[in-house]
């Protein structure tokens, strides 16, 4: 009989497909994937990101149409839902995407400091782009302009007119001239969304299995070209209050 | 040429190391930058003291050995060059030059500019092998495979694994080194069954030798002699994908 017949010992060619593999570490804890879950996370607050910037452009339709389209959203899914339900299933699916998101930025980012415990004397910067560079730092200011965001504008607590029936006159009170400060903040921080989503969204095609040549020239040029367009979106509408085309 | 080298000297794993300045003269724009190294350490044995270790063997770029940090550069200012074949051309009389060992936590230095590596030798025992019987080797012919699957598979195959891109990246990640290997193996045929094992394997490998994880910023590419591409990387990301997906 032929040696591979019978031998109880496994051979070469069965082990090719019989090996179970060794790995017993949950998937989400590995490099890969904590950035795959980074990347889905981060993919789902850019969608809400577009929405959000699409809402805000209806401020150029005019006061009643802005103010009830923020009505609208909290009548989303009536009557087959409460009244806000939608609204706050929203909400919720976006804190545990920003929590993960977080977390999974957190988690490497401690692994790769722990990677290099010696530093290097003499250090070259990274050839990178800068927005590449920044994804850490970046995200943190997101962070805070995220929380101010939803104090300012959501709650009404540090807005100066905070009137959660008319959230037009919210904004444009904002933005008024005299407050400068709160726009200059705004605009960093929406420059801030810009670069991390430059990278960002390169770099979640790519963790995602984007592997041609032609595909990743497609996909940084998308990046770029998608962070412009968002930045460009949310900036006209300070813009528009500050040169009273908004008012 | 007349250069000022500052080269980390570490006597055992357990020595702090500092940086130690030396002053080489008459160095010829012709020497590599290994043999400008030679020149200094026979120096060095001739007056007594403990000459510079390096790892360096086939000095045609093509073993992986020669490993340093090049004024905060793996393999020094010239791309696509291994420090063998470095040639101090690149380099202005009265330079001075700080020479550095590959600094990662899974790369301990033994000695001077001198790392263990056998981290890289793990990831590739986890997964870096194909289990068809070997032997003679066969006809050419007898398992066809496309021509750009052949030339990606070759293009990956190029790594000489010395660790530049670790030593690059500002992760500390391997992630380029392991990527290289899946794509390589993952693109023929031969590889095949054991595609899915072979990328959890290794990259709970790479994760437990104490590498960072990839950023997609690309420092490794950009230091790498060999030029191994980016997307290597991604085609890890998709095989994991994948196999992680079937398995749960
Ligand atoms: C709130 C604090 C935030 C922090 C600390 C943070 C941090 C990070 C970090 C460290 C990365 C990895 C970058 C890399 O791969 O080089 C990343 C990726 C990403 N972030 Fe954020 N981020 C934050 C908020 C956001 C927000 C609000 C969005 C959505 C608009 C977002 C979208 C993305 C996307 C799409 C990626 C790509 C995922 C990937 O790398 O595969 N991030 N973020
Ligand atoms: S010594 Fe072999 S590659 Fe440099």
């Amino acid at each position: 009989m032929h040696w591979t017949n019978q031998s109880p010992i496994r051979t070469v060619g069965q082990m090719a497909t019989a090996t179970a593999p060794r790995v017993k570490a949950p998937m989400l804890r590995t490099t890969v994937g904590l950035k795959v879950f980074m990347a889905v996370t981060g993919i789902l607050l850019v969608l809400f990101l577009i929405a959000h910037m699409l809402g805000n452009l209806k401020i150029f339709v005019g006061p009643t149409a802005f103010n009830h389209y923020a009505h609208w959203l909290r009548a989303i899914g009536t009557p087959l839902l409460p009244n806000t339900w939608y609204l706050w299933i929203q909400r919720t699916v976006l804190t545990v995407a920003v929590i993960g998101h977080i977390w999974s930025a957190a988690v490497l980012a401690r692994r790769a400091r722990a990677a290099r415990p010696v530093r290097y004397a003499h250090r070259q910067p990274v050839q990178g782009s800068y927005a590449g560079r920044t994804m850490r730092w970046g995200g943190v200011i997101i962070l805070l302009f995220v929380i101010y965001h939803i104090l300012d504008l959501t709650t009404g607590n540090l807005n100066p007119v905070g009137d959660k029936q008319h959230p037009y006159a919210n904004v444009v009170a904002d933005f008024a001239p005299h407050r400068w400060y709160v726009t200059i903040w705004y605009v960093l921080a929406i420059l801030a969304i810009g670069f991390h989503l430059r990278h960002g969204i390169f770099s979640a095609l790519r963790t995602l299995g984007q592997q041609s040549q032609q595909w990743q020239r497609r996909s940084r040029a998308f990046a770029l070209g998608f962070a412009i367009v968002l930045c460009a979106g949310y900036l006209s509408v300070p813009f528009a209050v500050l040169t009273g085309l908004v008012r | 040429m007349n250069l000022t080298l500052r080269i980390w000297r570490q006597r055992s794993p357990q020595d702090k190391g500092r940086m130690v300045t030396y002053q080489v003269s008459d160095v010829s724009p012709d020497m590599s930058f290994l043999e400008m190294l030679d020149v200094l350490n026979e120096r060095l044995i001739l007056e007594g003291e403990e000459p510079v270790a390096f790892d360096h063997d086939c000095r045609e770029g093509i073993c992986g050995m020669c490993s340093m940090v090049i004024n905060g550069r793996p393999h020094g200012p010239q791309k696509l060059t291994t420090t063998c074949q470095l040639h101090m051309r690149h380099f202005k009389d009265g330079d001075t030059i700080d020479i550095e060992p590959w600094r990662a936590r899974a790369f301990p230095v033994i000695k001077d500019l001198v790392v263990n590596r056998s981290a890289f030798d793990k990831i590739i025992q986890a997964g870096g092998y194909i289990s068809a019987p070997t032997g003679s080797a066969p006809d050419a012919h007898s398992t066809p495979v496309p021509k750009p699957d052949a030339d990606a598979a070759f293009e990956a195959a190029e790594c000489i694994a010395c660790g530049a891109c670790v030593a690059a990246c500002p992760n500390g990640s391997g992630m380029l080194f392991t990527a290289a290997k899946i794509t390589h193996l993952g693109l023929l045929p031969q590889g095949q069954p054991e595609r899915e094992t072979r990328v959890l394997d290794m990259v709970a490998a790479h994760d437990d030798a104490g590498f960072g994880g990839c950023t997609n910023i690309g420092e490794c590419t950009a230091s790498c002699p060999k030029g191994i591409p980016l997307t290597t990387i991604g085609r890890l990301n998709g095989d994991f994908i994948k196999a992680a997906r079937k398995r749960s």
